[in-house]
């Protein structure tokens, strides 16, 4: 298998909003090409996790940290690091779909336009690759100037991830991609998720047990700001180390 | 350069553009008070607020003006603020989600938005002629709570609206009437957001001077008004008329005017933002 | 009790109209509607009198877009700086700082124009009369900044947060998110703030009575005394005006004008508000 996907590696990471911890010396390894699921309690610094990876805490006044981040190898937090270009590396979907108010097509296409293609035909095959990689190309292909807003929740959610698609990032981030849909929707994107990490690094943070093993490779329990346990996803539902783990997915506390 | 940097550039610059427009509309404003201290400050003593009207204008005073403003001030609120209170309760407690809620509802923005001196004209023929009170300080007062009346409904449906619906179930649970409701339990929570909007529809009214000249207010009264009749003129008619005039002395004696002026507007709209702070810190729903 | 007085702004809106409708009326049974739209010349008060409404139209229209000139640029740039660039913490001090701007009497905005801005517009275009609709118009520009930037910011935060957030993950800074995203997505609240804003203008009065001049004039130059319709009731207004004759009847028929104009923009941001307000529920 071809590694097309990127490593993702944090060093001794604290994040600060205020004067509140809402991370506590995080060290993790992401593989390249595989699934990572990040689960834990709610407030337990899972999405903050997440949204560490593509910077997305940046615009919160009140957000501080410390450590490194290294996506290939490169401190993504480093002064030389231009933020919207390590963006457009790192798709990410959002819990809610949130597709913008405009056509199905503008939706695709608008990480290109932002980033001044200007190429008509490239946009137009972009667009349409990115429908296809999310399974969504056969139910929208004549309508690609229809309002976005006009199409079922679950369809919205895999334009969100064609829209992520379009401007070929190397990571997807997701988080809690399918907690609006229903079951039907639900294991579509999951089937889509198994396709994308023959060309992707995903990460996905999950409030779903069933989800999180039905999907991920591996798996990391966040509580109370700190990474519990990291492992591959089987070792993690079978023989948890640690008991708070343990409690965890067989649902004591949550 | 690369795009991403262009983009990077572009998007710093227009905070900065952000930043100056933001602050230039507050430097005009400070370069404008700083001009009206520094033309009317030196003209402003007890004198000044002692004199009656005078042709010279290092003898004119704005007695009756202030006297005229104060008048203006506590008839508009005892009439706007029972009945705007009062309707706005109404709509937001009482009325059905009928037709004639949502034509009130149209109507209430409309009044809103119809320009002030519309209203004067609307006083003139109706307080003025129909009602026969002239140009009294009635007909005045009448008038700008008619204007000042959308406003406090809007305030007061706002403030009604912000307390959560379990402090109603609460008090219905306990077999109050929905007036008893009301009175102990949604007007006390709402006090703070109302007072608010009742405070600021008055110093919108303590400002108003195109009504006021409409309905006949006069720019030159000899005496004080003594009772609700009286004829009368108000700070802001006072400084238009004094505006109006050639002698610079004039000039100087309406910077000094408009210093109140601003002050009782600047205490009034302190005080309001004080209540909102005070009410949103202390009620936490 | 409190039923009656939710009744009354139906009857302030019966009265307003019938006002200005009955004492309109008996103007045109006096002056053609036609000399009224037609005409080019507004003398009522002069020996020749002639009853054309477009000079104090014309008037109203340029000291309104010259104030929107000013406020619109300045409020809209504000607006998304408040809501897309600013600190929480500043924008919760400048925010508030700026409405200052919509609480100063207008009385006092017209003292500004006249005493101030005049005299410095005369610095630079040395044959600007001493009334003009340029300084008005610019002052009127500065007191409605307010309401441009703080119903713009108000309906650009009423965008979903998530919308923004999705152009950031996409690579956008935040200038592209803004004009691309959140404006659009804000148009209709925007469109409503500017309509606002257009209204108020049209219906500012004391600025353009002390700043603009007396001389109803059909024209677009900036220079040049003029004259609006508020400024032509507070004109008769302050004058001895005898109830009954055709010079009184001349500011209902004013105002009339003047209340169509607002009717209309005031229903037009009311519709498009519903709307709005529907697309988001």
């Amino acid at each position: 298998m071809s590694q097309t996907g990127h490593k993702i590696q944090s060093k001794n990471v604290d994040v600060f909003y205020g004067d509140k911890k809402a991370l506590s010396n995080i060290n993790l390894d992401i593989t390249p090409n595989s699934v990572t699921a990040l689960i834990g309690p709610s407030g337990c610094g899972k999405s903050t996790y997440l949204r560490l990876l593509n910077r997305m805490n940046d615009y919160i006044d009140t957000f501080s940290m410390t450590g490194e981040v290294l996506i290939d190898g490169q401190d993504i937090y480093s002064s030389k690091i231009e933020v919207e270009e390590l963006r457009t590396n790192i798709g990410m979907v959002f819990q809610k779909p949130n597709p913008f108010p405009k056509s199905i097509f503008e939706n695709v296409a608008y990480g290109l336009k932002i980033q001044g293609v200007k190429d008509k035909k490239l946009i137009a095959n972009r667009v349409e690759t990115a429908l296809k990689q999310s399974a969504l190309w056969d139910e929208v292909k004549d309508d690609l100037k229809k309002p976005a807003l006009s199409l079922s929740g679950g369809q919205q959610q895999r334009l969100c991830i064609a829209r992520a698609l379009a401007v070929d990032p190397k990571i997807i981030l997701m988080d809690e991609p399918t907690s609006a849909l229903d079951p039907i929707s639900t294991a579509k994107i999951e089937e889509l998720i198994f396709e994308l990490k023959q060309k992707y690094t995903i990460v996905i943070v999950t409030h779903n047990m069933q989800q999180a093993g039905r999907v991920s490779d591996y798996t990391a329990f966040f509580y109370m700001g700190e990474l519990i346990e990291f492992d591959e996803t089987t070792n993690i539902f079978t023989h948890p180390k640690e008991e708070r783990t343990q409690n965890y997915i067989t649902g004591r506390f949550g | 350069m690369n795009k991403v940097q262009i983009n990077r550039i572009k998007d710093k610059s227009f905070g900065v553009l952000g930043l100056i427009a933001t602050l230039s509309g507050l430097i005009i404003l400070g370069f404008f008070i700083g001009q009206i201290l520094h033309e009317g400050l030196n003209r402003l003593d007890m004198d000044f607020l002692k004199d009656l009207p005078s042709r010279k204008p290092e003898k004119a005073g704005i007695y009756t003006a202030w006297v005229g403003t104060l008048w203006i001030l506590v008839m508009t609120t005892l009439f706007a603020f029972p009945l705007g209170v009062a309707a706005g309760i109404y709509l937001e407690e009482y009325a059905k989600k009928s037709k004639l809620s949502s034509l009130l509802e149209i109507n209430i923005s409309n009044l809103a938005g119809v320009p002030s001196i519309i209203y004067g004209l609307l006083g003139l023929e109706i307080f003025g002629r129909v009602m026969h009170l002239g140009n009294s300080l009635l007909a005045g007062s009448l008038t700008l709570a008619l204007l000042i009346l959308p406003i406090i409904i809007v305030a007061t449906r706002e403030a009604v609206r912000a307390v959560p619906n379990s402090l109603r179930m609460a008090s219905y649970g306990l077999g109050a009437s929905k007036w008893q409701t009301i009175w102990n339990q949604i007007l006390p929570a709402s006090m703070g957001g109302i007072f608010t909007g009742v405070i600021l529809a008055i110093s919108r009214a303590v400002g108003e001077t195109a009504p006021l000249i409409v309905v006949g207010a006069l720019a030159y009264v000899p005496f004080a008004p003594s009772g609700p009749m009286d004829e009368f003129t108000v700070l802001p008619i006072q400084i238009f008329n004094w505006i109006s005039r050639p002698q610079h002395g004039f000039a100087v004696n309406a910077a000094a005017a408009i210093i109140i002026l601003l002050g009782i507007t600047f205490i009034m709209n302190g005080i309001a933002v004080y209540l909102r702070n005070r009410w949103q810190k202390k009620i936490n729903w | 009790m409190l039923k009656l007085s939710g009744l009354i702004t139906v009857l302030t809106t019966i009265g307003i109209i019938w006002v200005l409708f009955s004492e309109s009326f008996s103007f045109f049974k006096e002056v053609s509607l036609v000399e009224f739209l037609t005409d080019d010349q507004w003398t009522p008060l002069f020996a020749n009198k002639r009853f054309g409404i477009m000079p104090l139209i014309s008037g109203t229209l340029l000291t309104t877009v010259i104030a929107l000139s000013v406020a619109l640029p300045l409020g809209l740039t504000i607006a998304v700086y408040l809501s897309e660039y600013a600190p929480n913490k500043v924008r919760d001090v400048l925010k508030p700082l700026l409405e200052i701007l919509a609480a100063v009497p207008t009385v006092v905005y017209g003292f500004f124009a006249l005493m101030v801005v005049t005299p410095f517009l005369k610095t630079i275009f040395p044959n600007i009369s001493g009334f003009n609709a340029l300084s008005a118009g610019i002052v009127m520009g500065i007191m409605i900044i307010p309401f441009v930037s703080s119903l713009s910011e108000d309906a650009l935060r009423a965008v979903p947060k998530s919308l923004r957030e999705a152009s950031y993950g996409l690579g956008a800074t935040r200038l592209q998110t803004a004009f691309k995203v959140m404006v659009p997505a804000a148009s209709s609240g925007i469109v409503v703030s500017v309509i606002l804003a257009f209204s108020r203008a049209i219906g500012e009065t004391m600025i353009v009575a002390i700043a603009a001049g007396q001389q109803p004039r059909l024209t677009f130059d900036p220079f040049v005394p003029i004259e609006t319709i508020t400024a032509y009731i507070v004109q008769v207004s302050l004058g001895d005006v005898p109830h009954g004759s055709l010079e009184y009847k001349t500011i209902f028929a004013a105002g009339m004008t003047l209340f169509v104009f607002t009717f209309i923009l005031n229903n037009l941001s009311f519709w498009i508000r519903k709307k709005f307000r529907e697309e988001y529920e």
